[in-house]
């Protein structure tokens, strides 16, 4: 009984996780509205049961390397969300002092690689990550989160050959949301399952609901515990949808509306959180709780980020090398 | 190694074998550095001294083993990496570009990539367009990245340690023609911080300012001036990014005439960039306009006289210093 207790509370624990980044990114929306935020903003609001459910089986001395989709990435991994939401603003008390913007969020002492803005481009760097971690001796992991339209990047094949090849502690996590920007997956690739891709190199792969968090979460446990135990890297291929558009410019012309609300009924919050109702741990005011706290943490971490000073002027070529080094 | 003398290629072995034994985090990385003893001969032997964990052959694949060597210097580790040439580089270009050079300035100065690049590069070899080219200018170009090209002996020596201590990608062009250079050991001292420019050959009349594989030429070039009783002075860039003009503008201001040697093609030169700074900065010492001589506006061809037609010789800039100087 207690055991069920406990895991309710654990179920509790991921609803709240990717609410807080459906919040966030929904109060990131608003403010690119208003001007706020600038550049490419790329939301993951749908995609949330992913990012969550694979954090659980991490450690903090893993490694995580995301792509430019990767608010709730770094928001799951720990990250200060009034550091990533100055970031957003582009302001010197962001996580990567303004500089980088919503595609590079980066935390050095969470081992928090990016916010990779090119497609594939990181999948590499999460190859020599892992390869380091092998030449040391560590048991760690490096978990690295890519789309399916990766997989038509020569960097995708280059780099699942180079981890079966060494054998490296590597997380391969595709999330398929079904399309590379707009291009639908049937219209760029021929073989369209991608687990099928990576077991063609050898590795071991798998597919899970990435609309379901638990499934998620259970995947990414026993992928990290094979790694851990030294046999080999892991690939996991997690279908998921985007409800919102790539970016803020766009207008979704390549998907219809029903095919949105078909996907958005079977989306993670609102199943998990159907299914805690169901079994009585959650109200009504329960939720609207949960809610409330998420705005107060939101309207803390935005008043942050609108107060916060802009990096001076003098300081625009700070940060190309290590000061002093030339 | 015979003796006292040592050949550049002895030299950036030695320099390798050197680094992977004082330090646990240094490994090599490269097509061919293994079990083939290197493409150009330069890492023979080394997998059998220190094994496949630190001497490792990699698939032909240079953005994925070249973003390996990224991912790992962000693992903590040091990984010289070798790409056969700079033309295959290319492939790499993008972890090159857009991940070494920009981690340290996206991330807000939070992740460095210490890492070291190495490249064969430039004509000489018969070797074709797709073999043959200087692109080291294009990397020169990017800022995040170190770029260094030895020239001597000593700078194949010891440049290696330098770059691996730095805590930013760098990335070092040996020329092709160069491995086979001999001559007497050098000592460290030889070897100043890399971010130097080195005068080579000290003069008072025209200063000569070059690289890598056309610092050879530029000094027998300078010998031949000499015997004509013009007095040139040879300057030897060694980094191309970041530049150290001072060097350059202290030896203009005395000599007041510029030629720059580049084997990189002359539209879009690094030569241009240093004619360029030098107008901007010394053009009131200038006694004539600067001048620069730089490969043909062509794919470098096969064919032995194609080949040296299109590139910089000796005689060329021979000439056009001569010409620069006797039109006084």
């Amino acid at each position: 009984m207690k055991a069920k207790a406990e895991e309710l509370d654990h179920q509790l624990t991921l609803l709240r996780e990717m609410l807080r980044i459906r919040r966030f990114e929904e109060r990131c929306a608003e403010l690119y509205m208003a001007e706020k935020i600038r550049g490419f903003l790329h939301l993951y609001i749908g995609e949330e049961g992913v990012a969550v459910g694979m954090m659980q089986a991490l450690a903090p001395d893993d490694a995580v390397v995301a792509t430019y989709r990767e608010h709730g990435h770094a928001l799951a991994r720990g990250l200060d969300i009034k550091a990533v939401m100055a970031e957003m603003f582009g302001k010197a008390s962001g996580c990567s002092r303004g500089r980088g913007g919503s595609m590079h969020i980066f935390d050095g002492p969470r081992r928090f690689f990016g916010g990779n803005a090119i497609v594939a481009g990181a999948l590499p760097m999460a190859v020599g990550l892992a390869l380091a971690d092998k030449l040391k001796g560590l048991s760690r992991v490096t978990c690295c989160f890519f789309g399916e339209g990766a997989a038509a990047e020569g960097e995708f094949h280059e780099s699942l050959n180079l981890a079966q090849l060494w054998q490296l502690p590597l997380l391969l996590v595709c999330e398929n949301n079904g399309y590379a920007m707009g291009t639908a997956l049937a219209i760029s690739e021929s073989e369209q399952r991608i687990s099928h891709k990576a077991e063609g190199y050898g590795m071991v792969a798998r597919e899970v609901d990435g609309m379901d968090v638990l499934a998620v979460e259970a995947a990414a446990r026993e992928c990290v515990d094979a790694i851990k135990q030294g046999k080999g890297p892991r690939f996991l291929e997690c279908h998921t949808y985007r409800f919102r558009g790539h970016s803020m410019f766009d207008t979704q012309l390549y998907r219809s509306q029903d095919e949105v609300a078909a996907w958005q009924e079977k989306g993670p919050i609102v199943r998990l959180r159907r299914k805690l109702e169901a079994a009585g741990a959650l109200d009504e005011a329960k939720w609207q709780q949960l809610e409330d706290e998420l705005r107060q943490e939101l309207n803390e971490a935005v008043a942050f980020a609108e107060q916060a000073a802009l990096e001076p002027v003098e300081k625009l070529t700070w940060g190309v090398y290590q000061e002093g080094a030339s | 190694m015979n003796g006292d003398s040592i050949s550049y290629r002895e030299a950036v072995r030695e320099a390798i074998r050197e680094a992977i034994r004082n330090d646990d985090r240094v490994f090599l990385m490269g097509e061919d550095v293994g079990h083939y003893g290197g493409c150009y001969a330069v890492t023979k032997g080394l997998l059998q001294e220190f094994g496949e964990a630190r001497v490792r052959d990699t698939p032909l694949s240079e953005s994925g083993f070249v973003g390996a060597g990224i991912g790992a210097a962000l693992g903590g580790m040091r990984p010289i990496v070798e790409v056969m040439t700079v033309n295959f580089s290319l492939l790499a270009s993008d972890q090159i570009v857009n991940n070494a050079a920009t981690l340290r300035h996206m991330s807000g100065n939070q992740v460095g990539v210490p890492l070291v690049i190495r490249m064969a590069t430039g004509a000489g070899k018969q070797l074709a367009a797709q073999h043959s080219h200087s692109l080291e200018n294009w990397y020169a170009h990017v800022p995040g990245l170190k770029v260094l090209a030895p020239a001597t002996l000593a700078d194949a020596r010891y440049l290696l340690a330098q770059a691996l201590a730095d805590p930013d990608p760098v990335l070092i062009f040996e020329h092709v023609l160069l491995y086979n250079e001999t001559g007497p050991l050098p000592k460290a001292e030889d070897c100043p911080d890399m971010h130097k420019a080195l005068v080579r050959r000290p003069g008072s009349q025209l200063s000569l300012v070059t690289y890598g594989g056309s610092l050879p030429k530029a000094m027998q070039a300078a010998e031949i001036l000499a015997g004509r009783g013009l007095d040139v002075e040879v300057i030897d860039l060694r980094c191309l990014r970041p530049l150290d003009t001072q060097t350059i503008f202290t030896s203009v201001k005395k000599t007041k005439r510029l030629l720059v040697v580049d084997e990189g093609w002359r539209t879009g030169s690094l030569a241009g960039e240093i004619c360029a700074q030098v107008a901007e900065h010394c053009f009131w010492s200038l006694d004539a306009p600067p001048q620069r001589l730089c490969s043909q506006e062509v794919p470098i061809p096969y064919p032995k006289h194609l080949e040296l037609a299109a590139t910089p010789q000796v005689e060329q800039i021979v000439a056009a210093a001569a010409a620069m100087l006797e039109a006084r």
